[in-house]
């Protein structure tokens, strides 16, 4: 195939460095810029949900303590807990934080396609937040109807902020997908057209390919979050009945009939499911290049890495009601999701073995990213392996809406997903910022998180299993439940509260790194992809000054015997081969005509 | 009737997954030369506008796919007692014919771009443009028809999909006309570049694909 280096023709990328401060910094185009605007605001939102489960987590240790959480409010903090961390942190973090910083430098480009876009879509996700957040100072408050939005319930007197909170909830949602959208196809478009020469789909790291990967998800699952909200407004204010069946509420009956919940439920999940992998595919990807990167060696079987996303990917959109068992449906449609689900576990599991087959026999260096990742190995087949005991419907149904369920999907996609998180902060903080962080800040920060996160979701599974419900305020004197089951959640509270406190470390190295940090260097992890090689540190506009690279080899070449560094970049030629690999001097010819 | 779906999905993705894994055979650790080698893929010789409408459209596929999905399974016959059929204005065959000339308009548009007719290139834009602004307001017309009979009950799916889809369709549409209103000025004042004949043809495809999904909405509406 001809390759034609389409980032390299002039008129495609006209970029013109902002003057003002405005510009530069606030409405900037500039993917670097909006990529730190997309991680504070993620972040800042982040540690409301915190401070939300912190108050969840004293209300359930200490019930009859706090006068301040009535009922209400405490399952107004778990909806917005949950959604706040799915949606507004995870999902923005990794796509508009590390898609949009990482995307153009991997692949050598020098912004995104559609700038402007990109812009405007960090400012619609602003908007977005500000919508959620301005639901607690409505009347009425936040809604309280779980972060899945189960209808009846959700638009019905019982449930706190059932008029306003679920509004601007559905309204900002409606928002934020608008806001992914914009972002969304400017990252496909990228990756698909912008990639510079010799930038190879099979050569590009994996980070890219899961960022990738998971926002292809994202465009597709997404409008099925849109139907079920657009629906679920056009019942809550004009008194459609899609959902809505017919409802005796408070002794009325209701102007609904005939709405089906059920419908809802599939729509809901037929986005919620692949939400959970928009999450994952990128923590997959990410976690990869680190451990390449910090175990100085090539990571194991990068095909079957890549194929595993793609096929994650797509087996996710036939899982869905598996989230649904207790909904009750046709048994077969049972058997049929089960069977899918483990399916899915299958290259699943390859990924967790080449990540450990890649620290197998390496030079491993015991970084902050590095702990970060190793954590993430743990914690992930943790929560996966307690995924199939949920998977499978029969074990399903008594474990269904315990804690149980609380312990496996936080640590699958809960902590998970957030270790890598803060393993990608660590690893990338000193290109951002072009400082080194305190290293000892950083592995007192692991540790703590780590411990803490066990001492947390572990104890849960023991709840779950003894049968302890899941969004119960407070657990009066039911019989069932053990003293035992009390002592077990005062300590999750501690751990909690001492997690929580932890994440200041985190701010204030960031802080440190900023005002005190040492020069961090172009390439301080001697990795070799792209981003590692640009002139500047951090990166100006444009990224690569006068020249764009041009990549050679594959982003894993570390440790290749007879070399003498540990490490080969993705520009450096293979020896004999000083032109562009495999392509003919026709194809050279012809990007240049292009240009 | 279930199991051959699902028979068909299967292959379907099989067929998929045997394709895609074509693409993606290539071994990057390898040199060229190396025994093995094979060429990958490179990135995709279209301007990104293209491909970021080509995006779009699958996105926009999937929400009205799940739409319909949604319809079809809210007026299952076996549902029957809660939704009654409602009868569908006639202005709806006039607004169809309205916006497929639209379209035609627009493909004229597009045919003459490349050459040096303006004229003729301005007529068919402002022709295309303003069939589709016809269309919207026949559609209005449409509603309000709609809500001056005794059939206006929102309790009845029916009409509430009857107004979503529209809804959603016009919304859509409308979008496209505020691209095509920028193209056009630029088209007036005679900036004739390589970026306006682009901008052209992917308001033409645009406008085809929500031709397609009208006549889809259109009769599955019908149906019921």
């Amino acid at each position: 195939m001809a390759f034609v280096a389409i980032a390299d023709r002039d008129h495609e990328h006209d970029l013109h460095d902002p003057q003002t401060f405005i510009t530069k910094y606030i409405w900037s185009q500039d993917h670097k810029v909006i990529a730190i605007q997309y991680g504070v605001v993620a972040i800042s939102v982040g540690l409301i949900a915190l401070i939300l489960s912190v108050m969840m987590r004293l209300q359930l240790a200490f019930p009859e303590t706090f006068s301040f959480i009535t009922p209400n409010e405490y399952i107004q903090f778990v909806t917005m807990h949950g959604m706040i961390m799915v949606i507004y942190l995870l999902t923005a973090l990794f796509l508009g934080g590390f898609g949009n910083y990482l995307i153009p430098l991997m692949c050598g480009a020098r912004d995104m396609v559609f700038p402007y876009m990109n812009m405007l879509s960090f400012w619609a996700y602003l908007l977005s937040v500000i919508i959620l957040l301005a639901s607690f100072f409505v009347p009425g408050g936040p809604t309280g109807a779980g972060w899945t939005l189960y209808p009846p319930q959700t638009i019905l007197p019982g449930t706190p902020g059932h008029e306003l909170g679920i509004f601007l909830m559905l309204l900002s949602l409606a928002v934020f997908i608008v806001a992914f959208t914009m972002g969304g196809l400017n990252y496909v478009t990228t990756v698909l057209q912008a990639r510079c020469r010799g930038m190879t789909l099979m050569r590009m790291p994996l980070s890219i390919w899961g960022i990738f990967t998971a926002t292809i998800l994202g465009l597709l699952a997404f409008p099925a979050l849109l139907v079920s909200a657009i629906m679920m407004l056009f019942d809550l204010i004009l008194g459609t009945s899609f959902f809505m069946p017919a409802v005796l509420s408070m002794g009325e009956s209701l102007d609904h009939q005939g709405g089906s919940p059920i419908l809802f439920q599939h729509l809901f999940w037929f986005f919620g499911h692949p939400e959970v992998y928009i999450v994952a595919l990128p923590a997959f990807g990410i976690v990869s290049d680190l451990l390449s990167v910090h175990a100085r060696k090539n990571i194991f079987g990068y095909r079957m890495m890549v194929w595993a996303i793609v096929g994650i990917g797509a087996l996710s959109f036939v899982v869905w009601a598996h989230h649904m068992y207790v909904s009750g449906m046709n048994p077969y449609f049972g058997f049929f999701f089960a069977t899918t689900t483990l399916i899915i576990a299958i290259p699943t599991a390859i990924k967790v073995y080449n990540w450990v087959l890649t620290l197998w026999q390496a030079n491993i260096r015991m970084t902050v990213p590095m702990l970060f990742s190793i954590g993430f190995i743990f914690t992930f087949t943790h929560g996966g392996l307690t995924g199939l005991f949920l998977g499978n419907v029969t074990v399903d149904l008594p474990l269904s809406d315990t804690y149980f369920v609380i312990g496996h999907f936080h640590m699958v996609m809960g902590v998970s997903p957030v270790l890598v998180l803060f393993g990608a902060l660590y690893h990338w903080m000193p290109k951002i910022t072009g400082k080194m962080f305190n290293e000892t800040l950083g592995k007192i920060h692991f540790w703590l998180t780590f411990l803490c996160t066990y001492a947390i979701y572990l104890p849960m599974h023991y709840l779950g299993i003894m049968g302890l419900p899941r969004r119960y305020y407070a657990y009066g004197n039911a019989e069932f439940i053990p003293a035992s089951a009390q002592s077990m959640n005062v300590g999750i509270t501690v751990a909690a509260i001492i997690l929580a406190i932890v994440q200041l470390i985190f701010i204030y190295n960031v802080i440190w790194t900023l005002r005190k940090g040492k020069p961090a260097g172009g390439n301080p992890w001697e990795a070799t992809t792209l981003e590692w090689l640009t002139p500047d540190t951090p990166p100006k506009h444009g990224n690569w000054g006068p020249k764009l690279p041009e990549v050679h080899r594959w982003a894993y070449d570390y440790s290749v015997p007879g070399v003498e560094l540990d490490y080969i970049p993705q520009t450096e030629p293979h020896h004999g081969h000083d032109s562009v690999d495999g392509e003919s001097k026709d194809a050279v010819d012809e990007a240049s005509d292009h240009s | 009737m279930s199991m051959w779906t699902l028979a068909i999905a299967l292959v379907c993705a099989l067929t998929v997954w045997a394709v895609l894994v074509r693409y993606l055979m290539a071994q990057p650790w390898l040199a060229a030369g190396d025994p093995g080698y094979t060429v990958d893929v490179a990135a995709v010789d279209e301007p990104a506008k293209k491909v970021g409408l080509y995006m779009f459209l699958a996105m926009v596929s999937s929400l009205f796919a799940l739409f319909i999905t949604a319809y079809i399974m809210r007026m299952d016959p076996t549902h029957a007692g809660d939704w009654f059929s409602i009868p569908k204005p006639g202005i709806l065959w006039i607004n169809t014919l309205l916006l497929i000339y639209s379209s035609i308009s627009m493909q004229q548009a597009k045919n003459v771009s490349e050459t040096t007719n303006a004229q003729n290139l301005k007529r068919a834009l402002l022709i295309g443009g303003i069939f589709a602004f016809l269309f919207l307001g026949g559609q209005l017309f449409a509603w309000e028809q709609l809500h001056n009979t005794v059939y206006f009950q929102l309790s009845n799916p029916a009409l509430g999909f009857f107004y979503l889809l529209t809804g959603i369709h016009a919304l859509h549409l409308l979008g496209g006309l505020y691209v095509w209103a920028r193209v056009t000025t630029k088209v007036w004042q005679n900036a004739k570049s390589d970026s306006v004949s682009l901008s052209i043809e992917l308001c033409t495809t645009y406008w085809h694909y929500l031709l397609l999904v009208w006549l889809v909405l259109f009769g599955l509406l019908l149906l019921t």
